[in-house]
Formats: C-alpha cells, structure tokens, sequence
C-alpha cells in the first residue's frame, strides 16, 4: 500500500485479488456480523424507529433544497460566534487553507481527529508537503497510518486487521512515530489499546493545533457537532489554542433542534450503541480557542445537481450499509478505491468524482443489488435506484448496447419471443459453458453462462396446462 | 469570483426548480415529563459504568466510598458544585487559575455535576455550567466522578435538546471513553477518562 487511493484499477481487478484473501474474508465476516446484530438490536428498541428515519431524510432533503441560504445562515452565526469562516471549492484549495492556517501558528505539528472530508482531500499528503506532521490519533486511524496502510471502512478504517497484525504493526512502527510499543506488548485488544493510549498521551498535552471534521453544521446557531467513542476526538477539539474543521457542504442540518432526530439515528446505525460514548459541540470560539471553518465543496455541487443521485448527499456517513453488503463482505473496502467504500462509496465516489476513470466508472457495477444497503440506511438513500441510475448513465460498449436493442426488439413481440426461445432450445449445445465468444466474453469474465433448458417456461406451460410436475 | 461565491452559485443552479420540502416530525418529541431514574441507571450501567443511586442527603457518603474503591485522592472540583456532596477531608483541586494539561493528567480524577441526563440512552451532558469546569477537567484526569440529581433526568434526547443551550460548549458522556476498532470488540479506556462512576441523588 502507498497511503493513497490514486491510480486504483477498476473495481472487478480490486474484487478479483482481495477474494483470494482468506484471511480479510475472515476478518470482515466476524466483523460486519457482529456489529450488524448489534446494531438490529438497538434499533428495534425505538417504537419510532422508521419515523425517525423519515424525519432524518425530508431534514437532510430540506437542508439540500435550501443549502445556499443554510451555508449562508451557518456562516454567519459562526462569525457572530469568533470564528473564521473559509469557503474551499477542491481538495487543492481546502489543503492550501489548511497549511497556510498551521503556518501561521507557527507550528509544524498537529493532531487529527479521524475525519472523512480530510481523508477525502488528501490532507495529510499535503501537509506533509508542507512540512507539517499531522498524527492521526483514532486508535483505527492510528493502526493505517503506522501501517502506510489506507482505511477500509467508514467506522472502522482497520477492520481488514486482526489483532495479531495490529500487535506486529505497532511493535514494528510506532517508535518512528514516538514512543514505541512496550516490548512485552500482547494481541489483547485492552493492551493493544492501552499502548495506544500511551503513544499518544504526551502529543495530547502539548499539542497546539488540532484539525478535526463534523458530523453536523447547525445553521441557525452555528454549531458543529463530533460524535467519537475514544476520547480522542475531545482531545483534539479541546485542548489545542487552534481548532480548524473542515467540513463538507452537505453536513449542514438548519435548525438546533433537528439533532433530537439525528442523535438517534447516527449512534444506533453506526456503532450500534444507544449512544456513542463522547459527543462534542462547540459554537464558534468556544473557550478561548482559536476556531477556523472551512466549508469543502469538491465535487458535492456535482453530486447536488443530479436529480437522482443527490439524495447520496443525505448519507451521515453510519456505514450501515457497508456492514450488509454482501458485496462489500466479501472483496473489502480496499476495492473501490476511494475513502467511501461499500455500497455508498459505489454511488457517492462517482457523483462527486464523476466517471472518467475506469475504477469511477465501474464503481455502479460493485453490487449485486440486493437493496440490504437501503433497507438499514438511517436516511432512507435509495442506493440500489441511484446504482442503476448510475449505470443507465455511463458508457457502454457498441456490442452491449447492439445486444440489449436486439434483446429488446425480440421481447417486444410474444411470437419474436417464441421462436428466439426455440431457436435456444435447439441451439443449446453449441453453446459453451465458460467463455462467450467475441464481445460476450466480457460479461462471462465474472459469470458462468447460463444453461439453455431444453424448453422454455412458455412451452412447457402449453403443454401441461400449468399443471405441478407436467402432464400425467 | 472568490470560491464562496462560486460554490454558492454552483449549489443555487443545482436545485433550481426542485420542490419545497415538507418535514413531519411524527416521532417522539419532547415534553414527557421527568425521565426515569431507575432507567437512566440501568442503561449507564450498560457501558460498564457503576451506578450508585442514593438519597439526596447521603451523596457526600455515596462519593467517599466511591474516591475510596477508586484510590482517588487528589481531585479536581470545579467551582459551583455543591458543598454538601462533597465528603469532609478531600484534598481537592481547584481550576483557579486554570491547571494546566500536566497538573490536570496527574490528579487522581475529578468530581461534577451535569446540567441533563438521558434515560433512555444513558448518557449525562455537560454543558460548562456551575459545578461542572471547563471540557478539560473531564477528559483529562483517568477517573470521572458525576453526581446527577435526579430531577436533571429527561426522559429521551428530545427533551434534552430541548433544554440545552447551544451556545454554550457541550460534552455528552455515554460510559467510559471506549474504542471498538480491534476486531470490534469494545475496549474500555482509550484516551478520555477510563472509569466513570456515576451517583444518582434519589428525590
């Protein structure tokens, strides 16, 4: 791994090497089915479960509607508050704010609360240009980024990691990072943990810029919301004299109130518990602190003008979906080839990437379409329509699209019909059972061909009248 | 044109002509009388918290048993928390002039109040006020003492929306700093306090 997602080949070529795995199979299945019960449990606690989630999805669909006026409304109440607003349309331009911010506060050393809008611009390259170190400090984060490995989950970036391999990772690596892994370390997941711990103690205290997202932008009051589990999060947000959040357009949510819905529905969906252990809001400078927001568009104005694809923008980003993927539980997050994996990632990363790269373009065809993904989302996303959407929308080959015209000219007419199924049944043995010939062996690089039957449905209907095991 | 404008523009050309959206909020909202605190303990003992739910006038009794098991002696006790929680003979810390992050990580733990806590999830919020200090006292020092009265107990996180104010920087606390990255198994104690106990004062 090269600690960047640039370059990836397209999905089926990241599916293919990621099955021979066995031991990441492993790892993912115990993983997604036990935070997928976990999960199913505590949202069956909640009478209002499916109003909450209807709620959550008109919230996040009114937010879009009206985002100019909501962004406009959040900035200023950030200002009103002491903080410094900054408006970024790429990843370029959000790094370039970013380094410039920590140039100015003179410091070469900061502390990062696990974020996904960070992850998505590339900040830690940039800042490493820039001669900034920026220390991840989520204890999954903390394991990638020792292991110059890239994140595989939304939730848990190391869930391909057993704990064997995160022990050798941390014995090998964290003394170039700080203080080293005590030499007695086990693969118990608390001394795991407490090393953790003890590595990144001392940067806490001393750290002078922390760098952080949000889960939510509140625009009436101008509040930004983190929910964490380990205590890091607080410690970045909190103790450093500069805070600096970058937070994607689409986190804004407009009204204080709206967080009675969305409390609910993040923790539940996400970890799987009631409530997460550490939620964290702050209204502009809070305490003292220097507070700098940077709003990122990069590329989710994109998102936003497709009529159907807009609704990704909903996603608070729970991965939910990621942890039922039948797809996702096989081949990994590393497959897709970008920050949002799973069945999100499948819709999200081309909606704001777009589709020039052939791992862009392939990413609508990484799922089965099953529609698990749409059935837990808290927000109601409908990923499998925004899939075949998707795909309805990219290019297709001359010989697959000759093929569905001919299909579709032969469906048109119930006789057309009859004697193409006949003309099969005759044909049947020429065809072969591995590889199409010409064009079709596309489509049979990932799929047995079928078996032609001997009689269609349709025949065997008239002769038998529809009768249970044919004519007697 | 400045990159505000530009992703302003961008955005209003996006949605132009999409329809207004109706919101219903048909789910439980707040206003459901005072929260249960038989609940509020059972589910913060969920994450492995404990829980001591004690008559109003014996919390000083209740907290002095509890710095005890713990080993707790030198506390941090932010200005504002009521005297007569607190147990006679405790050598306690205080924020003025603000500790600094070294003398704050050497104290044995800290002690506050809250301004709301949540039945059904289990969770206290603090929101800076009187008796709880600045975010700080409560991340740093390893042990996490909080006395909640039970008239602060709201029934669901609607009510407790309701009555915080976002103006003012808030902490919800749900158990013990905790970490499920390791094979998703749940691991108490990563960077914020690694116990927290928890002294309902009853009526």
């Amino acid at each position: 791994m090269s600690g960047t997602f640039l370059g990836m080949p397209a999905f089926p070529r990241n599916a293919e090497k990621a099955l021979l795995n066995s031991q990441l199979r492993f790892n993912l299945r115990n993983a997604t089915h036990t935070i997928r019960a976990r999960r199913a449990a505590v949202v069956d606690e909640l009478p209002d479960w499916e109003r909450l989630r209807a709620a959550g999805k008109a919230i996040k669909d009114d937010a879009l509607r009206n985002l100019d006026r909501y962004l406009v409304q959040a900035e200023e109440a950030v200002t009103r508050a002491g903080g410094h607003v900054h408006w970024a349309a790429d990843a370029a331009e959000a790094g370039r704010l970013v380094a410039d911010l920590v140039r100015a506060t003179g410091e070469t050393e900061v502390v990062k609360v696990k974020s996904m809008a960070t992850q998505e611009i590339g900040l830690n390259e940039i800042l490493r240009d820039a001669g900034i170190v920026a220390a991840e400090t989520d204890l999954a984060e903390l394991i990638v980024q020792l292991g110059d490995d890239l994140p595989s989950h939304i939730l848990v970036p190391a869930i391909h990691r057993n704990r064997a391999e995160i022990r050798e990772i941390f014995r090998e690596r964290m003394a170039d990072w700080g203080r080293p892994a005590p030499p007695d370390l086990t693969d118990d997941p608390a001394a795991l943990a407490e090393a953790a711990r003890r590595h990144l103690r001392e940067r806490f205290l001393t750290a002078e810029v922390g760098i952080s997202g949000a889960n939510f932008l509140i625009a009436e009051t101008g509040t930004l919301v983190v929910l964490e589990s380990e205590g890091n999060g607080r410690m970045c947000l909190t103790l450093p004299r500069t805070l600096i959040s970058v937070v994607g357009i689409e986190k804004v949510l407009p009204t204080w109130r709206d967080l009675e819905v969305f409390l609910q529905l993040l923790p539940r969906s996400s970890t799987g518990e009631r409530m997460n252990p550490y939620t964290s809001t702050w209204t502009g400078a809070a305490e003292g602190q220097e507070f700098h927001l940077i709003l990122l568009d990069n590329g989710r104005t994109n998102a936003l003008a497709d009529e159907i694809g807009r609704q990704a923008l909903r996603c608070i980003r729970c991965s939910a979906c990621l942890n039922v993927c039948p797809v996702y539980e096989r081949v990994g997050g590393h497959a897709y080839g970008s920050v949002y994996p799973g069945p999100i990632g499948a819709i999200l990363t081309p909606l704001l990437r777009g589709t020039a790269t052939d791992l862009d373009a392939s990413l609508p065809y990484a799922s089965s379409l099953c529609g698990a993904c749409y059935d837990v989302c808290p927000v109601a996303i409908d990923i499998p329509e925004v899939l075949v959407h998707l795909r309805a929308k990219g290019p297709h080959p001359p010989a697959e699209r000759l093929g569905m015209k001919a299909v579709g000219w032969t469906l048109n007419r119930p006789a057309r019909l009859r004697l193409a199924q006949r003309a099969a049944s005759r044909l049947r043995r020429l065809v072969p059972r591995r590889r199409l010939p010409g064009p079709g062996a596309a489509w049979t690089d990932t799929r047995d061909v079928p078996a032609v039957p001997e009689e269609s449905f349709r025949a065997w209907w008239r002769r038998t009248e529809g009768r249970e095991g044919g004519a007697r | 044109m400045s990159s505000r404008e530009r992703i302003l523009a961008r955005v209003r050309a996006a949605v132009a002509g999409a329809p207004p959206v109706r919101v219903e909020r048909d789910h439980r909202t707040a206003g459901h009388g005072p929260g249960d605190a038989g609940l509020f303990a059972e589910r913060v003992r969920d994450y492995r918290a404990a829980v001591h739910v004690v008559p109003a006038d014996q919390v000083a009794d209740a907290v002095a048993r509890a710095l005890a098991e713990r080993g707790a002696r030198r506390v941090v006790v932010p200005d504002g928390l009521p005297e007569e929680w607190l147990p006679a003979g405790l050598e306690r810390l205080r924020d003025d002039p603000p500790l600094g992050a070294a003398a704050l990580d050497a104290a044995d733990g800290v002690i506050t109040g809250c301004a709301v806590a949540i039945a059904e999830t289990g969770t206290i919020v603090l929101d800076t006020g009187p008796g709880q200090g600045r975010r700080a006292l409560t991340l740093v020092p390893d042990y996490h003492l909080c006395v909640v009265p039970a008239a602060r107990i709201v029934p669901a996180v609607p009510d407790a929306v309701a009555r915080l104010d976002p103006s003012r920087p808030l902490t919800w606390i749900s158990g013990p700093s905790a970490t499920s990255d390791i094979e998703l198994n749940r691991v108490e104690g990563v960077h914020g306090p690694r116990t927290l106990d928890v002294v309902v004062a009853a009526g």
